[in-house]
């Protein structure tokens, strides 16, 4: 409670907060407020948003309803981000744990390997295997999650070299315990507050990742996605800007509440530390 | 000098691993997508039955998939990517055709976030705390928030649409006859709106590291001597301060330049730019999968010439590295 | 004889993690021209404190009572050009990527309207003049490339570059190694002679400081608790704390130095 009270004490958090909050309550409710299938044709094609208060946000080309398509499209980026950006904390804390903990060989390859993603553009990496596995909300993440483990491979393993000779370890060691064992229960739990703390990164980064595959045509074309929509106003650009405007603001306002409420996250943790 | 060439040698090692871990990935993907380079020779090139099989034999895949491997390895030696089914020529034919404008976009959008991201990082960390520190460090940070490619759409929606200045589509007006100076105009002309959305997105991150590690180096003991000699502070910010934090820019400059071509890719499309990105959507529209794997190839080398220079251009910039008891 | 610095009532209060430390409380101090005052304590005892506080480098935020008065100056203290300084430690008071001639020479060029041409010239000299070997070679070397006694050379060198009439010199040798620490004493003691600068020596060690102090303040927990001419404050300490000061200083450890 105490920590939940620091933590909205900065304005950017509360702001982050209820971003996240008003996101969360549209892909949960799409369904329920917009039960059609939101690809589904509404009414008139292109109507302007304000104009009919039963479709207030208007209507794209085919005379689907853009607000349906927002709310339903909030469920892909929510969906993707956090599972895409779990995948890579979970990957690079496997990854960053073994070779921090094991050292020299492996160390040594897993280190390479992490190089090699790292100088691959992820993003084409992902275009790839989009590609060769074809689109589908799951190849989706696992392609942004290809993508995005580095990062967090590499603070993992900085941190597990800086604990590993700790005492709590020594003793570990000292009665015996399995260095698997060591390595996971003793060492990872400790490592992994400071990779954490760039999950908001990690899932504003998969959340921009999934909108820009999705508008260049590779997302799951099951599903309404906020970069499709994008993609789709595109050919009408110069008619009706508002239909590439509208799902754009939706999603620069999701990574910026994502970052805000991330940065009051690692202030709020930063000052608990201090104060222990 | 003999420090620079140290360090090349060793990177240069390191990054002969990483470049065949690199192949042995593009090669597991080339095994995993559907058809063979036999058949994408045939459907671009025509042949029957027979030459099917011979060229599987001549070319190596009836082998093992161990051999494959080392035939693809030697091909790869020999600097043949293969051939593309879409364009019915050499991949690296295509890739490096298509190269100069991707890095005529990456090259000015880099230029374009670094210095101009790096310049209001001190224009914050000078006065940490401050309103314009505070602006500043918001604004960069809605900035970072926004998508690359939709921030295109958006300028293009203002200049192009609502304002008419500039024209759209490629990277110079087709069948223009310019050569020289107008030539070079038209080409800038047309690279403003792509190179300001690919730019913008990474200046606010160069901004904002800027702006930490000012804040960070304002803390160390040697501006507060700077002080004491009663250095000015316009000398102490530039000098001793920005001078400091901008080492860790530089390094950040080799590891964004695979995002930034992986950015470019959408950017190129949203703007018809025909280079590398470009040419990876097409190789994924026409399926054409030894195409875009060629281009992650050469990509991978393009980041690692790119690094290998910044490595360069950091050792220049920190008297540190490369002596005795180096911390890089 | 002239005073150089009277400070009247001076009181210092930090604010650390929302609470108020006071670092110094009540201090009246005079130093004379051309005169070595020592000023030795613990630490916490106040005494680095108070040169932040002459040099105008206390942290923003904190709350300063009392006056620090300049006789005979006419005008504010300019960091540099009246007051030079020298920090504990040598690698820290360096910029780790600029010659170290360049930090000695922006130090003239600030200060005495020298063209740069002019300020590394006299840069070069000052480097000489703190006995570094080949000024030249030293001019152009980065501070990672020197020990750490030619770092505090270097680091003296930029203090006086502008011939302050106060040296102020913080636990300057306490980094260093002890035969190190006797060449910088020495040297700074001939360097303040020739010059004729006053010196505020901080220290922890009594027994260094009474190498160059014409006088000896102690400071203990933010406050002066006792000032004197060296001998007789050595003689005749008038506190217990002075006492064992002195004892455990020359004691043993003299023995050891010996």
């Amino acid at each position: 409670m105490i920590a939940l009270r620091r933590f909205l004490r900065t304005p950017e958090a509360v702001a982050g907060a209820l971003i996240l909050a008003a996101l969360l309550a549209m892909a949960l409710s799409a369904p329920w407020f917009f039960p059609r299938d939101p690809q589904s044709i509404a009414g008139p094609a292109l109507l302007r948003p304000f104009q009919d208060w039963t479709l207030p946000l208007g209507t794209d080309r085919l005379g689907r309803d853009v607000m349906a398509g927002l709310f339903h499209g909030a469920r892909a980026s929510l969906a993707v981000g956090l599972a895409a950006a779990a995948g890579a904390i979970l990957i690079g804390a496997v990854v960053g744990t073994l070779a921090g903990f094991a050292g020299g060989l492996l160390d040594e390859i897993l280190m390479r390997i992490t190089d090699a993603f790292q100088t691959v553009p992820g993003f084409l990496l992902a275009l790839a295997f989009v590609s060769v596995a074809g689109p589908s909300l799951a190849t989706v993440i696992v392609a942004i999650t290809l993508g995005a483990w580095t990062g967090p491979a590499r603070i993992a393993r900085a941190e597990v070299l800086s604990i590993r000779e700790r005492d709590y370890v020594a003793g570990a060691r000292v009665i015996g315990m399995h260095p698997l064992e060591i390595a996971f229960r003793e060492i990872l739990p400790n490592a992994l507050p400071p990779v954490l703390a760039l999950s908001s990164v990690i899932v504003a980064a998969a959340i921009l990742t999934e909108a820009a595959l999705s508008f260049l045509g590779l997302g799951d074309p099951n599903r309404v996605t906020w970069g499709g929509m994008i993609a789709e106003g595109r050919a009408v650009l110069r008619s009706a800007p508002y239909l590439s405007i509208i799902p754009g603001v939706a999603l620069v306002l999701t990574v910026l509440g994502v970052y805000l409420a991330g940065e009051g996250l690692v202030e709020t943790s930063a000052t608990r530390r201090m104060n222990a | 000098m003999n420090r620079a060439l140290r360090l090349i040698r060793r990177r240069l090692i390191g990054s002969i691993a990483v470049l065949l871990i690199v192949i042995t990935g593009t090669f597991l993907l080339l095994e995993a997508a559907p058809g063979d380079a036999v058949d994408a020779y045939v459907v671009s090139v025509g042949g029957d039955a027979s030459m099917i099989e011979e060229l599987r034999r001549r070319w190596g895949l009836d082998q093992s998939a161990a051999t494959r491997f080392a035939v693809y390895i030697s091909s790869l030696a020999r600097l043949d990517l293969g051939h593309s089914v879409a364009f019915s020529r050499p991949n690296l034919d295509v890739i490096l055709e298509r190269l100069p404008d991707t890095l005529l976009l990456m090259g000015s959008a880099t230029a374009l976030s670094f210095c101009l991201g790096t310049f209001l990082g001190i224009v914050a960390g000078s006065r940490p705390g401050s309103f314009r520190d505070r602006f500043l460090s918001i604004g960069s940070l809605a900035l970072y928030a926004v998508p690359g490619f939709w921030l295109g759409l958006v300028l293009i929606v203002i200049f192009s649409v609502q304002l008419r200045w500039l024209q759209l589509g490629g990277i110079e007006t087709i069948a223009s006859g310019k050569t020289g100076a107008p030539r070079a105009l038209d080409i800038a002309r047309h690279l403003v709106l792509p190179v300001a959305s690919l730019g913008f997105i990474y200046l606010a991150l160069y901004l904002r590291m800027m702006r930490v590690g000012m804040a960070e180096v304002w803390r160390m003991d040697f501006v507060l001597a700077a002080r004491a000699r009663g250095i000015g502070r316009r000398r102490i910010v530039l000098r001793h301060v920005a001078r400091n934090a901008l080492l860790p820019l530089v390094t950040m400059l080799g590891l964004q330049s695979a995002a930034m071509l992986g950015g470019s890719v959408v950017i190129e499309s949203v703007f018809s730019v025909p280079g590398l990105g470009r040419l990876a959507q097409e190789a994924v529209a026409a399926r054409d999968t030894p195409l875009l794997l060629g281009i992650i190839l050469v990509s991978a080398v393009l980041v690692i010439a790119v690094n290998l220079a910044v490595d360069l251009l950091y050792a220049g910039l920190d008297p540190r590295v490369g002596s005795s008891g180096e911390a890089a | 004889m002239t005073t150089r610095l009277s400070i009247g009532n001076l009181g210092v209060r930090y604010r650390r993690d929302g609470q108020g430390v006071e670092a110094l409380k009540h201090v009246d101090l005079d130093m004379e021209a051309g005169k070595c005052l020592a000023v030795i304590g613990e630490s916490g005892s106040g005494k680095s404190t108070l040169a932040l506080a002459i040099a105008g480098l206390l942290p923003a935020g904190t709350k300063f009572d009392g006056s620090i008065a300049w006789p005979g100056l006419g005008h504010a203290p300019l960091n540099g050009r009246d007051i030079g300084f020298v920090f504990q430690d040598p690698s820290a008071s360096l910029n780790p990527v600029l010659p170290v001639g360049e930090q000695v020479a922006e130090v003239a060029r600030t200060h005495l309207a020298l063209t740069w041409r002019e300020a590394f010239g006299l840069a070069t000299d000052l480097l000489g003049r703190v006995r570094l070997p080949d000024p030249e070679a030293v001019a152009r070397a980065y501070p990672h490339q020197l020990s750490g006694g030619q770092k505090q050379r270097v680091a003296i060198a930029a203090a006086i570059a502008a011939r302050p009439s106060l040296l102020i010199a913080d636990e300057a040798t306490s980094a260093l190694d002890t035969i190190v620490q006797a060449e910088i004493v020495a040297l700074i003691g001939r360097l303040v002679t020739e010059d004729s600068m006053s010196l505020l020596f901080i220290s922890h060690d009594i027994a260094l400081a009474a190498q160059l102090a014409d006088r000896i303040a102690v400071f203990r927990h933010g406050r002066l608790l006792e000032i004197g001419e060296t001998g007789e404050l050595l003689r005749s300490p008038a506190h217990s704390y002075t006492r064992s000061l002195i004892e455990a200083s020359f004691g043993p450890a003299a023995e050891e130095r010996g």
